[in-house]
């Protein structure tokens, strides 16, 4: 592909495993990626456990069509910053948990389990980080329209 | 029998109350579990309330101490989301005020670490030396404190030419105290007997955990926001990465203290290149798209991300201080240790470290310890070390 930067991660290695993936690069520093919810946590071992990149954060995000959860992991050799997307419906708010691997994942699973309502199968410890004890479990602060 | 000795919950000065329940048998750790959230502000949920250029001043808002590199993340993560060009001088004000910053938060820490060793000394000399630093911030910026020198574009604030031989004065008596006391410090052998060999985060967790900054250098991983992902004018100027790779607390205590003389260098050079010029670009509208800027604090990578629908509000702001990272990974640090090397290893990560003022032990629903018991603790082991070392007080005089 024409105007991928030297920079680029290990792209066609990345595209031969996940054909599907869109890759999306806005400059040389920030390449999101689109995968599909199934994957992420293949594509999260692709990343950090094959090739090193760490992990950051993840942003979880309440829009129109469903939730979004941007995983970011930054290739610090490289100076590259992945940001791995997937998309989650509403009627079915289930994900993969990363934590159950990868202990740095742990916490932003907590709490975008709590403010979002996304629940994260798989993780060791799934309970609410930020929010009171006493805040029912039902109410997800960073959800629209709560 | 396991018993649980409480510290917090209540954190008054870190952005972050936390409450740890250190799980101990005897006198050793065997687990942790951390608790936060308790003074949790809701910035995530503020921000997509205000305009593009009120977030700035909230963001300076969630850390006292690194009051500057929230703004200079989110700027920075706006800058990417609209692809604004800084202009070069605002680039090495930027740089000089962050680097200022930096000097300031490690004395904070050094300062407190050597107040929980029992080494009053030591916490004198650093924030004796950390006022000229904050007057200069004060003379730069405007204030000691949430200099609100970053804004969209740009910075909001140049540095005067006339000021320059003062930052200079400053920077000289800096750079010669650090290194005076960063000997004293590094050479004394109660100190290296209280923190060499504690406390040990390995690489391996140090990586699983995904810790930033200083507590990740000291455990061997050469990660550096200001290296790997260069922002401002770290990628133009000269500079080295320190690196230790002991993983234990005197590695991450010699990281900062020579980061200290780093900056220092750093922000000569930065002095030194900057041409006259503009200090801030036009800003139009930010267009709809999304933007990532991180940058290196004083505790580690600081990360913002934003959303924006064209309007003049973010639609998502994301906010991840590095100590969420750093704390976490005390689960693996803490186990094993004594109780009175746990405070230090709690510390070492650079949380503000008040809480210890809250701490009380529970034994049978009865109050045993109180108030300063884990201080005292960390103290009197100290004060057994210099029995066998000598007297660490006088030690340390003659160093100056």
């Amino acid at each position: 592909m024409s105007g991928v930067s030297n920079r680029s991660f290990e792209r066609e290695e990345f595209e031969k495993r996940f054909p599907e993936a869109k890759i999306t690069e806005r400059s040389s520093r920030r390449v999101y990626v689109d995968v599909d919810r199934a994957q992420i946590s293949e594509v999260a071992a692709f990343l950090f456990k094959e090739h090193g990149i760490r992990f950051a954060i993840a942003t979880g995000t309440d829009t129109r069509n469903g939730f979004e959860i941007l995983y970011h992991f930054a290739h610090d050799a490289r100076g590259v910053m992945y940001s791995v997307r997937i998309f989650v419906p509403k009627e079915d708010p289930k994900v993969i948990s990363l934590g159950s691997w990868l202990p740095a994942a742990r916490w932003i699973e907590r709490e975008m389990h709590e403010l979002l309502g996304i629940d994260f199968e798989g993780h060791p410890n799934l309970k609410p980080l930020l929010t009171a004890e006493d805040w029912p479990r039902d109410r997800h602060p960073l959800r629209r329209g709560e | 029998m396991k018993k649980v000795v409480p510290i917090g919950p209540y954190h008054p000065l870190q952005e972050e109350p936390e409450f740890f329940k250190l799980q101990v048998e005897g006198e050793k750790v065997v687990g942790l579990e951390i608790n936060i959230g308790y003074n949790h502000r809701g910035h995530e949920y503020i921000s997509p309330t205000m305009t593009w250029d009120q977030v700035t001043f909230l963001v300076e808002r969630i850390c006292g101490i690194c009051s500057n590199s929230h703004p200079f993340a989110y700027v920075c993560a706006v800058e990417d989301c609209a692809k604004i060009e800084v202009p070069e001088r605002a680039e090495y004000i930027r740089t000089i005020v962050d680097e200022l910053q930096r000097i300031h938060s490690h004395f904070l820490w050094v300062g407190l670490a050597g107040h929980f060793l029992g080494y009053n000394t030591v916490w004198m000399w650093f924030w004796r030396y950390r006022e000229p630093l904050l007057d200069l911030l004060e003379s730069i910026t405007g204030n000691r404190n949430h200099y609100a020198m970053m804004k969209i574009g740009g910075v909001r604030r140049d540095i005067k030419d006339e000021d320059i031989p003062a930052i200079e004065k400053t920077l000289n008596l800096l750079e010669e105290k650090t290194a005076l006391f960063t000997r004293a410090v590094l050479d004394d052998p109660v100190i290296r007997a209280r923190l060499e060999n504690v406390g040990f985060l390995r690489t391996e967790d140090a990586i699983a955990y995904g810790v930033l900054g200083p507590t990740a250098r000291g455990s061997g991983v050469a990660i550096d926001v200001r290296k790997d992902h260069p922002n401002a004018a770290y990628g133009w100027i000269p500079w080295d990465m320190i690196v230790f790779d002991e993983c234990d607390l005197f590695a991450k205590a010699k990281v900062r203290l020579l980061e200290c003389l780093e900056s220092v260098k750093m922000i000569r050079e930065c002095l030194k290149r900057m041409k006259p010029g503009e200090i801030c670009a036009e800003v139009h509208e930010i267009p709809p798209g999304e933007g990532i800027g991180h940058i290196e604090a004083p505790r580690g990578e600081v990360f913002h991300y934003i959303r924006s629908d064209g309007s003049n509000m973010p639609v998502r702001h994301k906010v991840r201080a590095p100590s969420y990272m750093n704390v976490a990974s005390n689960v693996a640090a803490v186990k094993g240790c004594t109780i009175a090397d746990a405070v230090l290893v709690l510390a070492s990560v650079d949380p503000c470290y008040c809480c210890t003022e809250r701490v009380m032990v529970v034994e049978d629903h009865k109050k045993i310890g109180d108030g300063n018991y884990l201080i005292q603790l960390s103290q009197k082991r100290t004060e057994t070390l210099a029995k066998r070392f000598g007297d660490p007080e006088s030690r340390l005089r003659t160093f100056i």
